[in-house]
């Protein structure tokens, strides 16, 4: 990834080589908004349920940090042991303190994009134990040693085929395997194997409940369930962010994440975790890692009430024509062009900028985040702090000058419209090597106007 | 009522015909319309750039020149939609008598009836400012009753025939500034959504916005594409070419 001002443009250049896979990438992408489109709408109260979600988030924000121990207080009274991660390196450290002390050597984990925030899976594999990445999109990332490109779906940049020919590589599966049954029925009998095996098992939270201590875990295939209830520790790690007050406002949340993300009307499987079952051990893990950076920030906090639902991802239309690692960020997306300025400013100072501002993210967004306010918002500060290049500075320097002075506008003016005919022609700036200006008029509406009458 | 007609800067330079139906359909409906001298930029360019404070002196040379109007109106959806916010952000009161032309003509002077005729196929371009910043229309991402300003002022003119898009109301790829920064994604946009009217075999794009309009007109006068583009007030205003 390119830690400069056009990284974006620059991958966003790479990936539309290839126009068939782009082609394909964005109508894939498409065809999930469009079945999100289709199951919001026979919601009848969808756009209340937006509502609703949003003032939720809100007011969970405002008073974060009493829900926060409101749900470390229940949960420790049901049994769990919560732990405090001040950043990512604390996160890792306590995970593998955990697994140390019960001497776990392989780990099964069900999605998680925080243990990707966090490098866990290396920190890990330096200290000897194993994990295994149970989503089988997160697994066909793993084997083919990549990042997620899409937080929902996270290997959406392989094709099937692509898919077949890298298990046949890594699982021994016939050649030319080009069925998802097939292909998700070989992940799955590996898989099996490991879940028998696996010492501990590490989860994701979506929802964490603060009147009840408990937390929700939302997979398609069962994968966290299945690895939480057979090995004997199960630590489970979250945002904190993730809080959510009350039991019944699952009910707001379950009905629009499913439906905003992949047109399901709900994820196949909702997992309730309480409290470890007899002799299971069970370890929350709440991290902040910049978050409450942002939560102090009063323009992005909204930011922070995102439930990961990509539903911005798949309505992007650069997103879609740019793919997820033309992001300089782990989040790629509208979302992750506004978490990244967070972090690191300099770094991901292209991200504001890979957006037409149309405002299809935050129209589609399920908690009514302004991600596009947001990404303007943004530009801002990353101009003010010098992130951009000087040709652009003095660009938009001369532009202004021009503004303010009507006399100097309007010779510009007359100007550009003389060169116009040779710009068409000779293809030098950005918008002629693809695009036509239009002919030149002869007078401007303003010439015509004083004129007219006379 | 006066209303001040505003031209935003790259109309008046390369579109004043734009202007100009803008001018006449005002005028057509008995208004005294007064386009002030000293117009240049409303300063969106700047501010999304990331330069908007450069673009403020813009708003505040707009609010001087527009002031004493009873309305202000413009035949573009973003300019009016990045005055009406910064207005509005400063308190002036203006911020609530700016209108884009479609939504003026709709909402203001409740036209319901218009000479024009345009027997054409046309398909409409719903820009993404006017559509989710102005709220001309129902964006295809919201759950609630579907419509659209400027289809319901297109459906007054005669023979014109609006043709329906796969994508109802995705965006072009222009973008101001992101049209040359990511000038790749800015043409694929621009190409998929030229295609799509291409397949629906419209001979017309219009839109509420010249600046998408310039971008898919470029696009397709370079691809050698029989698509043609046109701004919504030529043909409301039964002057089109
Ligand atoms: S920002 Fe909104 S739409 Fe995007 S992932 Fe988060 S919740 Fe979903």
């Amino acid at each position: 990834m390119l830690p400069t001002t056009d990284s974006h443009p620059r991958a966003a250049h790479d990936f539309l080589q290839d126009p068939e896979r782009s082609a394909w990438h964005d109508e894939t992408l498409w065809m999930v908004r469009t079945k999100r489109d289709r199951m919001a709408s026979r919601v009848p109260e969808w756009e209340l349920l937006r509502e609703t979600a949003s003032q939720i988030k809100e007011h969970t924000l405002s008073q974060l940090s009493g829900y926060l121990e409101e749900f470390a207080d229940r949960a420790e009274a049901n049994g769990i042991t919560v732990h405090w991660a001040r950043d990512w390196e604390e996160h890792n450290r306590i995970v593998l303190g955990i697994l140390q002390r019960h001497g776990a050597k392989r780990l099964v984990k069900s999605k998680s994009m925080l243990t990707e925030e966090c490098h866990l899976n290396p920190c890990l594999a330096e200290h000897g134990i194993e994990v295994i990445d149970t989503d089988l999109g997160e697994r066909i990332v793993q084997l083919e040693k990549g990042a997620p490109s899409h937080i929902v779906m996270p290997a959406i940049h392989l094709k099937r085929s692509e898919v077949g020919e890298l298990f046949r590589r890594t699982m021994g599966t016939p050649e030319g395997l080009d069925d998802a049954q097939a292909l998700t029925e070989a992940a799955r009998q590996d898989l099996r194997k490991r879940y028998f095996a696996a010492d501990a098992a590490l989860t994701g939270i979506n929802f964490a409940v603060a009147e009840t201590g408990g937390f929700v875990v939302c997979t398609n295939e069962g994968n966290a369930d299945m690895g939480a209830h057979l090995a004997p520790v199960h630590i489970a790690c979250m945002g904190l962010e993730k809080i959510i007050p009350r039991q019944e406002h699952l009910g707001v949340f379950l009905r629009l994440l499913a439906r905003s993300a992949t047109g399901q009307p709900i994820t196949s499987f909702s997992s309730h975790f309480l409290k470890p079952r007899p002799g299971q051990e069970m370890h929350v893990v709440i991290v902040d890692n910049g978050r409450s950076r942002q939560l102090a920030r009063p323009d992005f906090r909204k930011s922070l009430a995102c439930i990961r639902c990509a539903a911005c991802f798949n309505t992007c239309p650069v997103y879609r024509r740019s793919g997820g690692f033309s992001y300089s960020y782990f989040i790629a997306g509208p979302i992750g062009s506004i978490l990244a300025p967070n972090i690191d400013r300099k770094q991901h100072a292209s991200l504001p900028f890979a957006s037409t501002l149309c405002g299809s993210c935050s129209a589609v967004c399920p908690v009514k985040i302004d991600i596009h306010t947001q990404l303007l918002k943004w530009r801002q500060e990353i101009v003010a702090e010098g992130h951009t290049g000087w040709m652009k500075r003095l660009a938009m320097r001369a532009a202004a000058f021009v503004f303010r002075h009507p006399r100097v506008f309007r010779m510009a003016g007359w100007w550009a419209r003389k060169f116009l005919p040779l710009a068409n022609r000779i293809h030098l700036d950005p918008w002629t090597k693809t695009r036509d200006l239009p002919p030149p008029p002869n007078a401007s509406f303003q010439e015509w106007y004083r004129r007219r009458g006379k | 009522m006066t209303i001040g007609l505003f031209v935003p800067c790259y109309i008046d330079q390369l579109y004043p015909r734009v202007a100009r139906a803008s001018w006449e359909l005002l005028t057509g409906l008995g208004h005294t319309v007064e386009s002030p001298e000293g117009q240049t930029c409303c300063g969106q360019p700047l501010a999304n750039s990331g330069h908007a404070a450069q673009g403020e002196p813009c708003v505040t040379g707009f609010s001087q020149l527009f002031g004493q109007y009873d309305a202000v109106v413009g035949p573009s959806g973003s300019c009016v939609l990045h005055l009406k916010e910064h207005l509005e952000q400063r308190g002036d009161p203006l911020a609530h008598r700016i209108h884009e032309l479609c939504e003026f003509l709709h909402d203001i002077a409740r036209v319901e009836r218009l000479e024009a005729t345009f027997p054409h196929r046309v398909g409409l371009h719903q820009s993404c400012h006017g559509l989710r910043g102005l709220g001309l229309g129902r964006p295809s991402e919201c759950q609630i009753p579907a419509f659209s300003k400027p289809a319901r002022l297109l459906g007054m003119v005669g023979g014109l025939e609006l043709v329906p898009l796969d994508r109802a109301d995705e965006c072009c790829g222009f973008g101001g500034t992101f049209s040359v920064q990511e000038s790749d994604v800015s043409v694929a946009m621009g190409t998929d959504r030229l295609a799509d009217h291409e397949r629906h075999r419209a001979e017309f794009i219009t839109s509420a916005d010249m600046s998408c309009l310039m971008h898919l007109g470029g696009l397709a006068s370079r691809a050698g594409s029989p698509v043609k583009v046109i701004h919504i007030a030529e043909i409301l205003a039964g002057n089109a070419p």
